[in-house]
């Protein structure tokens, strides 16, 4: 229910590509896409949004700013799904503590899935299983870091429709990578192009503008 | 009791001399390191010998401290030699010698002063002996505790990143590399405590009996190092990758590998 507001963010002493600091907001129940050449910092970005990497600046989500409450309940709130992500244990099942039928089924999963081992899931499988894992924790802000890149064209957009759903029910800002421009059109409101040095922010159309109001 | 001639000791280092031999052809790249141990064994050794000699005769509080701190330095020193990915030098020693001290020093006072309590307590003939072994061998456990730690860190830090993004505490993200240290520690100790007897009779307990000590009486100082050596590497264990995993992380609990040395 609450925008996410990045003030004045400076993150020069992590790379040189960061000499300007970030000054943009996401309101609530909106999508911004990021973009930009590899290499050049988009997961660097969404980390320290996550108060992954120290950073100058303020992230505010609604009006609790990120050093105010502790590193845990930032993260939990403002959930970070990195581009590949990590099990640690053996089974699926062991990375859940509770298990939710409709979630795993937007998905394509049944609730064989938390018997299966680890070592034998896909990448696309680990993917969506990580999608999952992060929504469960109920975020109040989403950043996606390329979350489709390792899936097929329908498990693409069943993702993208979880996503959109969680976003509008829950009303959270999202952060999206992505370097395909149709799928940042299909799910964002504005998207932030960093380059060397400098980014900028732009709306996708109004007509989805005015369809979120 | 029988004494040993210079010359007996030249025909074990033959063997050790034969082994550098044969790892050498064989390209094992263990010959240095074996011959420069076995060199430092025999100087570091005669030359304790000498230095326990003019300390058993005199019963000096102060020296037998001195002592005991050189040992306690020079085991911080080394317990972070031969690590995969080590501490940075300061830090590990830092890191090192606390646990060091607080473990093996906790356990020789109370084997000084209440167990075995020789008159005056820090009679260097007893104080020396069981200091030096449980240095010796808490270094040991805590030196492959924290190299499992680090490594571990070190390749699982993806992991434990993950972990934190998901909100857990660095505690939590951390807590199986933690428990896998401290067994990896512990486990020479535990395994020695078991086999003990059965498969090998105990260092100590040889050397006492092979000076003339009768069995049972060597036996039960043997029983008190293992219990004393094994709470101490406990404690020690615990102790560093308490303090190493706390400095791993940041005030925010964001991962921070800057504390070990690694080699690019």
């Amino acid at each position: 229910m609450s925008d996410l507001i990045i003030n004045k963010l400076n993150l020069s002493s992590i790379s040189p590509n960061f000499s300007q600091s970030f000054d943009f907001s996401i309101p609530s129940g909106t999508c911004m896409g990021l973009t930009g050449p590899s290499g050049i910092g988009k997961s660097v970005l969404l980390k320290a949004l996550a108060d992954m990497l120290p950073h100058q600046g303020e992230i505010f989500l609604g009006d609790i700013e990120s050093q105010m409450i502790p590193p845990q309940q930032w993260r939990k709130k403002v959930a970070l799904l990195p581009a590949e992500s990590q099990w640690w244990f053996d089974m699926v099942g062991e990375h859940f503590q509770t298990f939710n039928e409709e979630l795993f089924a937007h998905l394509g999963f049944k609730k064989e899935v938390l018997q299966w081992q680890i070592s034998h899931l896909s990448s696309g499988e680990k993917q969506r299983l990580a999608c999952i894992r992060v929504l469960m924790n109920e975020p109040e802000a989403l950043l996606l870091d390329e979350p489709t890149a390792n899936l097929d064209p329908h498990n693409r957009i069943q993702l993208e429709e979880l996503i959109k759903d969680y976003q509008s029910e829950h009303q959270i800002p999202v952060v999206w990578i992505s370097h395909d421009k149709e799928q940042l059109n299909r799910v964002c409101q504005q998207v932030l192009t960093l380059n060397n040095n400098h980014y900028k922010v732009n709306k996708i159309s109004l007509e989805q503008e005015g369809a979120m109001i | 009791m029988i004494h040993l001639t210079p010359w007996d000791l030249v025909i074990a280092s033959s063997m050790i001399i034969l082994l550098a031999i044969t790892s050498l052809l064989l390209q094992l790249n263990i010959s240095k390191q074996l011959i420069i141990a076995a060199i430092r064994n025999v100087v570091q050794l005669l030359l304790v010998g000498y230095i326990l000699k003019l300390i058993f005769n005199s019963n000096n509080l102060y020296l037998l401290a001195t002592i005991a701190t050189i040992m306690l330095l020079v085991a911080g020193f080394e317990i972070n030699s031969r690590q995969k990915y080590p501490l940075k030098r300061w830090v590990g020693f830092r890191i090192g010698t606390s646990a060091l001290f607080i473990s093996s020093f906790a356990m020789a006072l109370l084997s000084l002063m209440v167990i075995v309590a020789p008159t005056p307590w820090y009679s260097p003939q007893y104080a020396i002996p069981l200091l030096g072994m449980l240095l010796g061998n808490t270094m040991n456990g805590i030196s492959l505790g924290m190299d499992k730690l680090n490594q571990s860190v070190y390749q699982q830090r993806l992991v434990i990143e993950q972990r934190l993004m998901l909100g857990q505490s660095y505690q939590e993200a951390i807590h199986e590399i933690r428990s896998e240290s401290i067994r990896t520690g512990m486990i020479p100790i535990i395994n020695s405590m078991a086999i003990a007897g059965l498969v090998s009779l105990p260092g100590m307990m040889t050397g006492q009996i092979l000076s003339g000590t009768p069995p049972i009486e060597a036996v039960k100082y043997q029983i008190l190092i293992f219990f004393l050596i094994a709470a101490g590497t406990g404690f020690g264990i615990m102790l560093a990758v308490w303090m190493i995993a706390k400095r791993l992380f940041d005030d925010r609990q964001r991962l921070n590998l800057d504390i070990l040395q690694i080699k690019r």
